[in-house]
């Protein structure tokens, strides 16, 4: 457990995706079976036990500390899991131990450290079991349960916990394989003493990834993507690979680890509703289109939802099993309970998630509602219902349609959407063109679109030849996005960035124009840290460290005068209103576009500007002004 | 918890009372802690006619004093910092030596802080009262270890006073730095240490843990690092990072001031990786704060179970308790029945507050 959560530890503090990858890979070619196999559960949150509550943990550390230091100390830390991890009274092993000069070479695992007493001087010696515990009792009983699972059980090779000195007295730390089966079928009222116990023998990490694991909230970066990647480098096999074989997998996946390290066959995936790595488009720059010939293509719009696989197979008694898979394969069916049973029929579907309310598509803010959440509320349902607007096939029953050309597919999705029969389900139009010219007239007024023109964000253009290919094939499918909104503002604060980028302010915070008590004044509107090229950041780099007004921690206050400051033209995809933004407003992905090192500050957008474009977007959406 | 602060005593009271109180030894003011028996400041923040000085950590050995008595490192330190010129004259004290200053004697005791670090026990009659400046108990290959002084009045810091804080053993940090080293070796690991006590700390630890290339200096380290060689504490092979070439940076290990771990002078680096080593570095916020990659918990103060362990051991009837968390170590003293004041003294722990990186910049 104590080399898991030092993992953990390293992962949180680590920016790089290809570093995370480095510190996964080392972890499973160091750890052995199945400790590392309940590591890839966890990072890919396919382990399930009951959660512990927050009161549970609350509990435990007023058992054991002054209520006075533990008010001080949550205080302090902020975290109620790192507050119960670092203070967490130390058990059995005692300060005088190392008294009066250094251990040998082996240190305690609680101190190896000690001061020297002046000679002659033992008046002021105390019980040792004072210092070291807080106000409990001073003998340190040995859990009756100390051997357990060291017998016949297998414990993994943690090798940190393995290398650990031990005190007699002190039990070894549970390995995560101890944790997460004993938590599996650890009843309510057992917990309390079992988690007690275990952060007894753990060290200030590993209680930490404890106290993060059983409570559910082991947020810390990593995508079940990341996880699963990493374990394909063990084997040099492509993601893919464990992608497709993984809705057949359960932890601790021993038959996975046993293929990519050559010791064993491949798994096979008896999921009757398989993922099937997806195929991603490339973006049109107006120089592509020279080489492109109309006639070879197929035009759609391109819907401003979310991609989604839906799968629907017959398993071995012959029910339909229905899975919804995101573009990286996380199943995320337990989030839709209201489309699932639309798609009763075997088949794989590609499309894109939407709401859809009296038959017209709601913008992607009002779709934000329904991501994310494990659990669904009857009203979440009521309120915004899911759709499924289809593009492609990849599967009809059994059959596997991905070697065949686009517009072959095209005309069986036509007709498995037909046999569907289901109103959450439905075609995407495609757009008829003759020539580049004429896409673009109609992607400038997607009022082509009928009514659901505020959820395009543009025209996708696919190969009428290209077989379903994974990943991002050159030339087959090409997306032809909207022009975004632009406005011009003002930089006023810089950030430093992180990993690669934290020698340099590179997140900036912007604003615009408006009247405000003081008369003319900026107000912060959005943050954006890219959209600019290398050669720009250091040009930004440079104009905030000369043109610092004010240091906030990592914070720089850059000068923002109406005759003095840097104009920043940021792109943005869209308005919602907020009420965490001091100007009411939240732009959706918004990017620097272009530094207006010619226009003077005084010369930069009015948050009226932003005002309207929401009206604008609002009128669009009335249907949906409800739900704000 | 103002009630009860020791503050700046009422002289006509003096008059009537027989025994000597500790507060007619030491008593805080804004120049610092006071010794009018003796007449002197224990690190006075401001120039004073008399100081008594317990180590060079800037905010507590400060120039401009008339007269400076400290151990001969702690004065050694001061001229490399500020010149010859530091202090109007100077006395050097060995540790376990006694001076009689005034109706006072001051002996010198080591803190286990920095090289040259000493907690000065001050006795006038039959009281005694310890400022221990700033301490440790862990343990520390480059200066001597803290010496426990039976007292009467303890005057501890709290800098990392909240039990939240246990430093653990720092021989674990380092061997997660030389982990990360092997794992990324394109990579240069840049380690953000205070220049003085800390960052030879750490390089002797990575020297224990079995890694002999040689490590790399920020500018600002080198003078103090040599001095620490000069008195015989190896530390390797050390080379200054200037005039590296980028792609010979890969792999190494360079110990530097916490605020250049996050500026342009990191740029000189292959894909650094940035470290701290720090007590702060035990609570996740601070080290993410300060966009640390990999935070290594090693500090030069104690811990809480160093502090309270301390104080116990000093059999120390009164607490008082300074730079800080005062709050929760004066609760843990009365809860033992000890007497516990927080100290009314400002000035100390700014630096390495303020070396934070992500705090300063462009050093």
């Amino acid at each position: 457990m104590n080399r898991f959560a030092a993992l953990l530890d390293r992962l949180a503090y680590e920016p790089g995706r290809n570093n995370k990858l480095r510190l996964l890979e080392a972890y499973f070619r160091e750890v052995g079976d199945p400790d590392r196999g309940y590591a890839l559960a966890a990072l890919t949150g396919a382990l399930s036990f009951k959660h512990a509550k927050p009161g549970l943990i609350r509990d435990l550390i007023m058992e054991r500390t002054d209520p006075v230091l533990f008010a001080l100390s949550y205080d302090y830390v902020g975290d109620l899991s790192e507050t119960v991890a670092l203070m967490w009274p130390k058990v059995g092993v005692t300060h005088d131990e190392s008294f009066p000069g250094y251990p040998p070479h082996q240190p305690s695992p609680a101190r190896e450290e000690g001061a020297q007493r002046s000679p002659g001087q033992s008046k002021s010696k105390l019980p040792s079991s004072e210092i070291s515990r807080n106000g409990r009792s001073a003998l340190s009983i040995p859990s009756p349960l100390a051997g357990e699972g060291q017998g016949g059980r297998y414990r993994g090779l943690d090798a940190r916990d393995a290398l650990r000195p031990r005190n007699h007295n002190n039990p070894p730390p549970p390995t995560l394989t101890e944790v997460v089966t004993t938590l599996r079928t650890l009843g309510k009222t057992e917990l309390p003493r079992r988690l007690a116990r275990w952060l007894d023998e753990l060290d200030e990490t590993g209680r930490w990834a404890l106290l993060k694991l059983v409570t559910g909230a082991m947020r810390i970066g990593i995508s079940a993507r990341l996880a699963k990647a990493a374990a394909a480098n063990l084997g040099n096999k492509d993601p893919h690979e464990v992608e497709l074989i993984w809705p057949g997998l359960s932890p601790p996946y021993s038959d996975l680890f046993a293929w990519l390290e050559g010791r064993g066959d491949k798994p096979v995936n008896l999921d009757p509703a398989p993922f099937r790595p997806v195929m991603l488009a490339h973006a049109i720059e107006d120089a592509d289109f020279a080489a492109l010939d109309p006639t070879d293509y197929i035009a759609e719009w391109k819907w401003d939802g979310i991609r989604v696989q839906a799968v629907a197979g017959r398993d071995t008694r012959g029910h339909v099993q229905v899975r919804l898979y995101s573009r990286t394969g996380e199943d995320i069916t337990g989030g839709f309970p209201d489309l699932a049973p639309s798609l009763h029929l075997p088949g794989a579907i590609d499309g894109e998630l939407l709401v859809v309310r009296a038959g017209r598509v709601q913008s992607f803010n009002v779709l934000q509602q329904r991501l994310n959440r494990k659990a669904v509320s009857p009203k979440l349902l009521k309120d915004f219902p899911m759709h499924l607007r289809a593009y492609d096939l990849l599967a009809d029953d059994d059959n596997d349609l991905r070697e065949l050309p686009f517009a072959e597919r095209r005309a069986k999705l036509e007709a498995f959407v037909k046999k569907l029969d289901d109103s959450r389900i439905d075609l995407s139009p495609t757009i008829a063109f003759d020539s580049w010219e004429g896409l673009r007239t109609a992607r400038a007024d997607p009022a082509g679109a009928g009514a659901d023109a505020e959820a395009v964000e543009g025209v996708m253009l696919k190969r009428r030849d290209a077989p379903y290919l994974p990943g991002r094939p050159k030339g087959q499918w090409w997306k032809w996005k909207r022009d975004p909104h632009i406005i011009d503002a003002v930089l006023m604060y810089a950030q430093r960035g992180h990993g690669k980028r934290s020698s340099f302010y590179s997140d900036y915070t912007f604003g615009v124009w408006t009247s405000g008590e003081d008369g003319e004044q900026l107000v912060p509107v959005g943050k954006a840290y890219f959209g600019f090229t290398d050669d720009e950041l250091l040009q930004i780099d440079r104009f905030v460290r000369r043109n610092t007004t004010e240091k906030f921690g990592p914070v720089r206050h850059v000068v923002h005068e109406p005759g003095q400051g840097l104009v920043l033209e940021v792109a943005f995809e869209g308005l919602q209103r907020s009420t965490r933004h001091k100007s009411g407003i939240a732009m959706r992905f918004p990017r620097i576009n272009r530094l207006r090192w010619d226009k003077p500050p005084r010369d930069a957008d009015r948050l009226e500007t932003l005002e309207k474009l929401l009206k604008e977007d609002a009128a669009k959406n009335l249907v949906t002004s409800d739900s704000h | 918890m103002a009630a009860g602060r020791v503050r700046p005593d009422n002289p006509s009271r003096t008059a009537y009372i027989r025994q000597m109180r500790p507060q007619d030894i030491l008593i805080p003011t804004p120049a610092g802690l006071c010794c009018k028996p003796g007449n002197f400041h224990i690190d006075p923040v401001r120039p004073v006619e008399r100081a008594v000085i317990t180590h060079g950590h800037s905010d507590h050995a400060r120039a401009g004093h008339g007269a400076v008595l400290a151990t001969q490192e702690t004065l050694d330190i001061m001229r490399l910092r500020y010149g010859d010129n530091f202090a109007g004259s100077t006395q050097a004290i060995r540790y376990g030596e006694e001076i009689k200053l005034g109706d006072v004697t001051v002996k010198f005791h080591p803190a286990g802080h920095v090289l040259g670090s000493a907690q000065i026990a001050v006795s006038c009659k039959d009281t005694c009262i310890v400022a221990s400046g700033d301490y440790k108990d862990a343990r520390d290959p480059t200066c001597a270890p803290l010496e426990i002084v039976p007292c009467d009045v303890f005057i501890t810091e709290a800098t990392f006073g909240l039990p939240v804080f246990r430093h653990g053993n720092a021989a674990n940090e380092v061997k997660k730095l030389l982990a990360s080293a092997t794992l990324f070796p394109e990579r240069a690991h840049l380690v953000g240490a205070y220049s003085l006590g800390k960052a030879q700390r750490v390089i002797a630890l990575i020297r224990e843990a079995g890694y002999d290339a040689p490590i790399f200096l920020h500018g600002a380290m080198e003078k103090i690092t040599r001095y620490y060689e000069n008195k015989g504490i190896a530390l390797g092979e050390l080379k200054p990072v200037r005039g590296m070439k980028k792609a010979d940076l890969a792999g190494t290990i360079t110990l530097a001031p916490p605020t250049a771990t996050s500026d342009i002078w990191t740029r000189r680096f292959p894909d650094p990786v940035t470290a701290f080593a720090s007590g702060w570095m035990r609570v996740r916020a601070r080290a993410r704060q300060g966009g640390i990659e990999l935070p290594l918990v090693i500090s030069d103060h104690a811990d809480w179970d160093g502090l309270t362990a301390t104080i116990a051991a000093t059999g120390a009837g009164e607490i008082w308790v300074t730079h800080g968390q005062e709050d929760a170590l004066v609760h843990w003293c009365r809860t033992r029945g000890l007497a516990a004041q927080p100290l009314d003294l400002v000035g100390y722990g700014d630096e390495e507050e303020s070396e934070m990186p992500g705090e300063g910049d462009d050093a």
